[in-house]
């Protein structure tokens, strides 16, 4: 969680310094469903993620140095400058994509599926996203599709309450988004996306469910994007105070606390964490930085493997 | 006359038409609480409450929708928010909107305007950047609209919402923040009729949307090479004004087709098939198309830059044509 957080803050100071181009979306205050869904998961289950994807390339074994590098559009980068912060993916540990289309990734997630399903390993795939993706036709297909084909896949929707400026209220007819696993006959629940070991009981429930050929889940993860839906976001559709109110309410803070009181950590070994990730953000960012940049002519590649289709 | 940007002469011609005839309503994703993602919504903040608003992300029904209110006599208006994003709701244009009513045997009309931006900006990479006009080029059934100054737009656009036709305008990025005249008194553009942007005698230059300021800046780096551009924007790709392209193909002899989108099949491939066959005898050498390289658009900005057309091609275009390289 903690690692998210800091690539997360280094991203938005270097967007703001200048150093990045095009958009970031933050994942600051959601930290914990990534984690807490992927602590359940081997390498060689499969993820595919969103516009807001770092955290879940992070917590699913992702280099940082690869994505801050792609960040940058460096030749070092995870696409090679080609994807930028809206497509890094790892397939090797799993990740099939972020996604710029708001709700792409979940009709991939039950292709995969249905891969593991007919292969008869005992992988899962999950599909990240958003509570603005539920409304969208790929979601109801797919979830009807996966259940139907009782696919080993789990939906998590990061429910944080705002899909850019549309309140979730105001444009989704349910309470909890979980309500709609009713109309898909899968069970749905709701949970604190906040809590890091809430989610990760349920992710786990739900996983072994889908390895054990009992289908699908949807699990809405309720939580807050504490900054504006992209670096640079003026924000005016939401009060500070709301903001504030959830910043006293968001996950890391919270766990760190648990830790503690559990004689789990102490503040000293908490503070040498931190330490050694700001170190290995530090890194990330220098190797960004000393990567060089494509050559022009780089973008005539990686279309196709026999490398045609250019030209005509 | 008056200096405005683009986006500040989308948001009159929107506010005046919607004051004029109250069948006209317009929604789309974020467009009622921070003024639209490009700031065309600003000046109708607060506005029309009933007749301005935000939408789930459901394109197919955002798109289908605008079909089924037209059907009752509403003039609906949409944004699509990015262009990339007709794709998520594509089957209601291209099969419903574009179909129904030739499929009905003209039966009802399909008043409503589908609009919004598209084009490279900055780095927002291969899901974010398309220009995909050609396709309803392709597929008939929907006039296509692509203005490039602030006059053009409001002009367009209040036409656009006189029309009993179905119409999608495409707006690119780089354009909202851009300055120009408009008139302080009203005026509408008819559709279908290109603006010859530049008089030049040795080569007509057809083109659209930011290439026509890219076109622009070539003309001028050419004046010292002794190449004259005549530069035609179509402003309306369909119905295109072929009559004013070959009526100045016939004077330069020449041809140049500039759009920033993909080359392979793109419009201009369209355009040049149709001049070579309509004014072959006019033309003095072989018709050359810009467009990006086949490519899905690279985040980085050395690839972006690379694969975009800008003036840099026109003028290497130009030069060749001429005999100079
Ligand atoms: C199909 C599609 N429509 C619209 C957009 C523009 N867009 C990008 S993110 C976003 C909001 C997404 O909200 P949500 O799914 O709740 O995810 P969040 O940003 O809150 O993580 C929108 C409308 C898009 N990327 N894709
Ligand atoms: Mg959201």
């Amino acid at each position: 969680m903690q690692k998210i957080r800091k690539f997360e803050q280094a991203a938005e100071q270097l967007f703001l310094e200048g150093k990045l181009p095009g958009f970031i979306h933050l994942y600051i205050g959601e930290e914990a469903i990534a984690a807490g869904v992927m602590a359940t998961l081997n390498k060689n289950d499969y993820i595919t993620s969103t516009h807001r994807g770092h955290g879940h390339m992070i917590a699913k074994g992702g280099d940082i140095n690869l994505m801050m590098a792609e960040l940058f559009g460096k030749t070092t980068g995870y696409c090679k400058g080609k994807g930028g912060s809206m497509h890094i993916a790892d397939f090797s540990v799993g990740v099939l994509g972020a996604n710029g289309v708001v709700g792409g990734g979940l009709p991939i997630a039950i292709g995969a599926g249905l891969g593991i399903k007919i292969k008869e390993t005992s992988q899962v795939a999950i599909a990240f996203f958003g509570d603005g993706a539920a409304n969208t036709g790929a979601f109801h297909e797919s979830l009807n599709f996966a259940s139907i084909f009782r696919l080993p896949v789990v939906f998590i929707n990061e429910n944080n309450q705002y899909a850019s400026t549309a309140k979730k209220q105001e444009t989704t007819s349910v309470e909890n988004i979980s309500d709609r696993a009713i109309s898909y006959s899968i069970p749905g629940v709701t949970i604190d996306g906040n809590n890091v070991l809430a989610v990760y009981e349920a992710a786990k429930e739900a996983v072994e469910r889908a390895r054990d050929k009992g289908g699908p889940t949807l699990i809405e993860a309720k939580t807050y994007r504490l900054k504006g839906h992209f670096v640079g976001d003026p924000t005016k559709y939401r009060e500070q105070t709301e903001v504030n109110n959830f910043w006293g309410k968001e996950p890391i803070n919270i766990f760190e606390k648990q830790l503690i009181n559990w004689e789990i950590l102490n503040q000293k070994e908490i503070n040498n964490i931190n330490e050694r990730l700001d170190n290995q953000i530090l890194e990330a960012i220098k190797f960004a930085e000393n990567s060089p940049e494509p050559l022009p002519e780089e973008a005539l590649t990686d279309l196709f493997v026999d490398d045609t289709g250019y030209d005509y | 006359m008056k200096t405005i940007t683009f986006s500040e002469a989308l948001g009159e011609a929107i506010l005046e038409e919607m004051q004029r005839d109250d069948t006209i309503f317009t929604y789309g994703e974020d467009i009622a609480k921070q003024g639209g993602i490009f700031g065309a919504y600003k000046s109708l903040l607060g506005k029309f409450p009933n007749r301005i608003f935000d939408t789930p992300i459901s394109e197919e029904a955002i798109y289908g929708s605008a079909l089924g209110a037209a059907l009752v006599g509403m003039r609906p208006m949409v944004e699509f928010h990015f262009s990339d994003f007709l794709f998520t709701g594509i089957q209601s244009i291209t099969l419903q909107i574009e179909k129904i009513r030739y499929m009905t045997g003209g039966q009802g009309k399909l008043h409503l305007l589908l609009r919004g931006p598209d084009g490279v900006s900055n780095s927002a990479a291969a899901q974010h950047s398309e220009s995909i006009e050609t396709i309803f080029m392709h597929i008939p059934g929907i006039k296509i609209i692509i203005p490039s100054t602030p006059y053009d737009i409001k002009g367009m656009i209040k036409t656009s919402l006189r029309s009993d036709d179905p119409i999608i305008c495409f707006e690119h990025k780089s354009l909202y923040s851009q300055k120009g005249e408009v008139p302080e008194e009203e005026y509408l553009i008819p559709l279908g009729k290109a603006d010859i942007k530049k008089e030049g005698k040795d080569i007509t230059v057809v083109t659209i949307s930011r290439m026509v300021h890219e076109s622009l800046k070539a003309a001028n780096e050419l004046v010292k090479d002794g190449i004259d551009l005549e530069i035609i924007d179509l402003r309306t790709l369909l119905p295109w004004d072929k009559e004013t392209v070959i009526k100045s193909v016939q004077k330069t002899n020449r041809l140049i087709i500039a759009h920033e989108t993909w080359r392979r099949a793109g419009w201009g491939a369209e355009i040049a098939s149709t001049i070579q066959e309509e004014a072959f005898d006019s033309l003095d050498a072989p018709i050359i198309r810009i467009g990006a390289y086949n490519v899905p658009m690279p985040f980085s900005s050395v690839l972006q830059n690379f694969v975009t057309p800008d003036k840099q091609n026109i003028i290497t275009a130009a030069k060749k044509m001429m005999g100079e390289m």
